[in-house]
């Protein structure tokens, strides 16, 4: 894929991605984790080839149906993307009700999962009151908390202590074995290295499959 | 920052920032289109109920001038025509006018003639015309000329005519001004919405990527504009309303002036304003947020 007019920042890409797989992402600032995700998250479309989501192809996908296919995927954004005016509670329950559903159906739920990722006392405030790592796990919450098909999570733990960096990844680890599609593209080796799930490395643009599992194409 | 934050007592918070919906120069510039559309809407009423009041007043009447003719005096010739039109169908009263009438009518051409007795002025008889089922101008000749008068008949159309004209002139025109204002409105909720657009993209990019379906986002600034068009319009209209009564007041009884006569009932027009605001406001917006979301 390219953006605009701009050189291919993805090229040579063939991966398929089981249901229910749990992967990281790594490679170098600028090798093209966040544009791969984008891909998978329908914010960007191929220049060639094709993306298949959740057995169809993308391309094929009309306004109606990218709806339908981004309310199955939860996305911790590089950028976070937090809406400022909003409290952290309404961040959070903003999937919920786009998708439909009643407050009295996920008040609770969003409240517990808000507590769970360390915001409890915090659910009134605004992202721009909130420290680094308390956005980034209000961007997690938000994310997962409609218990989405697949989650991506681009950079999750950059902003957090190593600490919070594992709970978080036991988190997306919990959702996977209730059947979540984990990706996670990240710097972070130690993480990597500790989970022992298989990683895509990507260096400019190209795909460069590494153990500990080897390639899934 | 620490007061505690109960999820049961929590309500879901506008999508779109709530600071964005009170723009002044945007409540103030639809309040304006507002009020003037319902200047434009009093006017008319005015208008139409001045032409009608004027319409009935000519309808109701008929003039006969009548010419002496053999050995008649004009004053014997006016009674028989006045006994004669008294008899048709369709007129409630005919009168002889004096002769000093008929006089005052051409004195102004002929100056203060002394001797007017000498010439043949004709005379008038007034007719008043039943005012369910008035006699024609047709049927009034008709019975003059059967009782050999001389006489010519007018019955006021020509001037029912034109005020009918004009009363038609003045509805049109108010009906274009008031389209020409709607859309003037539509077209500042159009370039409010692209701005709104513009300047929340942030937002409109995370509910889309969130699975918001187009149209989900077009409702929020659908609604957002109707509500902010139905609280200017309600500006508007009581500003007009208030205009309208300064009127009514400072023209007495019978309005400005008679020509343009304000009833205090007239003044219940502007109640429809906010909605139609609202619904200009929601139609403009949406079909502009639809379609720029589309291009996103
Ligand atoms: N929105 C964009 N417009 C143009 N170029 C972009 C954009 N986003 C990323 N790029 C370019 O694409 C390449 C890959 O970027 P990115 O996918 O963000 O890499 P990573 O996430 O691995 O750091 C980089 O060269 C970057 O400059
Ligand atoms: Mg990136």
């Amino acid at each position: 894929m390219r953006y605009g007019r701009g050189p291919d920042v993805l090229s040579d890409i063939s991966l398929s991605l089981p249901r229910g797989s749990f992967h990281f992402i790594t490679g170098p600032s600028g090798a093209g984790k966040s544009s791969l995700l984008k891909l998978i998250y329908l914010a960007a479309r191929p220049s060639a080839g094709t993306v298949r989501l959740f057995g169809e192809d993308v391309a094929g996908m009309t306004a109606r149906d990218l709806p339908r296919a981004r309310r199955r995927i939860g996305v911790v954004f590089q950028d976070l993307l937090l809406l400022d005016h909003l409290s952290a509670f309404d961040n959070a329950a903003l999937p919920l009700r786009i998708a439909g559903h009643k407050p009295s159906e996920y008040r609770g739920d969003v409240a517990e999962l808000l507590t769970w990722v360390g915001l409890g006392g915090r659910m009134h405030a605004r992202p721009p009151t909130l420290a680094g790592g308390e956005k980034q796990r209000l961007a997690i919450a938000r994310a997962v908390v409609n218990r989405p098909e697949i989650l991506l999570a681009d950079e999750p733990t950059g902003n957090v202590d190593h600490e919070m960096a594992l709970r978080i990844y036991r988190l997306f680890v919990e959702l996977n074995r209730l059947g979540t599609t984990v990706i996670i593209a990240t710097h972070d080796q130690d993480l990597v290295a500790r989970s022992a799930r298989p990683v895509l490395h990507l260096d400019k643009g190209r795909l460069k499959p590494l153990p500990p599992q080897g390639p899934t194409t | 920052m620490s007061e505690s934050f109960d999820p049961a007592r929590w309500r879901p918070a506008a999508f779109l920032p709530e600071q964005d919906a009170r723009d002044p120069a945007l409540i103030f510039a639809i309040a304006v289109l507002c009020f003037l559309a319902c200047l434009t809407a009093l006017g008319v009423i005015a208008g139409d109920r001045a032409a009608h009041g004027w319409a009935g007043q000519l309808t109701g009447e008929a003039t006969v001038i009548v010419r002496a003719r053999g050995g008649e005096t004009p004053d014997a010739a006016a009674a028989r025509a006045a006994e004669t039109l008294a008899g048709v169908k369709g007129v409630s009263e005919a009168r002889a006018l004096e002769k000093e009438k008929a006089y005052d009518l051409i004195r102004p051409w002929l100056g203060d003639v002394s001797d007017l007795e000498d010439l043949p002025v004709p005379r008038l008889v007034a007719v008043s015309l039943d005012r369910k089922q008035p006699a024609t101008a047709a049927g009034l000749r008709q019975a003059l000329k059967a009782q050999g008068l001389d006489a010519v008949v007018d019955d006021h159309q020509i001037w029912i005519k034109d005020i009918r004209q004009a009363a038609g002139v003045v509805r049109w025109t108010g009906a274009a001004l008031f389209l020409l204002i709607a859309l003037a409105a539509a077209a500042v909720v159009a370039f409010a919405t692209r701005a709104g657009l513009a300047a929340r993209r942030d937002v409109v990019e995370v509910l889309h990527l969130t699975g918001a379906e187009d149209g989900q986002i077009a409702n929020l600034f659908e609604l957002r504009f109707a509500r902010i068009a139905a609280i200017s319009g309600a500006f508007g209209a009581t500003a007009a309303a208030l205009a309208g009564g300064l009127l009514r007041l400072v023209g007495g009884g019978q309005g400005i002036t008679p020509a343009l006569p304000i009833a205090w009932l007239d003044l219940l027009a502007v109640l429809p304003c906010p909605l139609l605001a609202a619904i200009v406001a929601a139609v403009a917006a949406r079909l502009t947020a639809r379609r720029l979301i589309q291009d996103l």
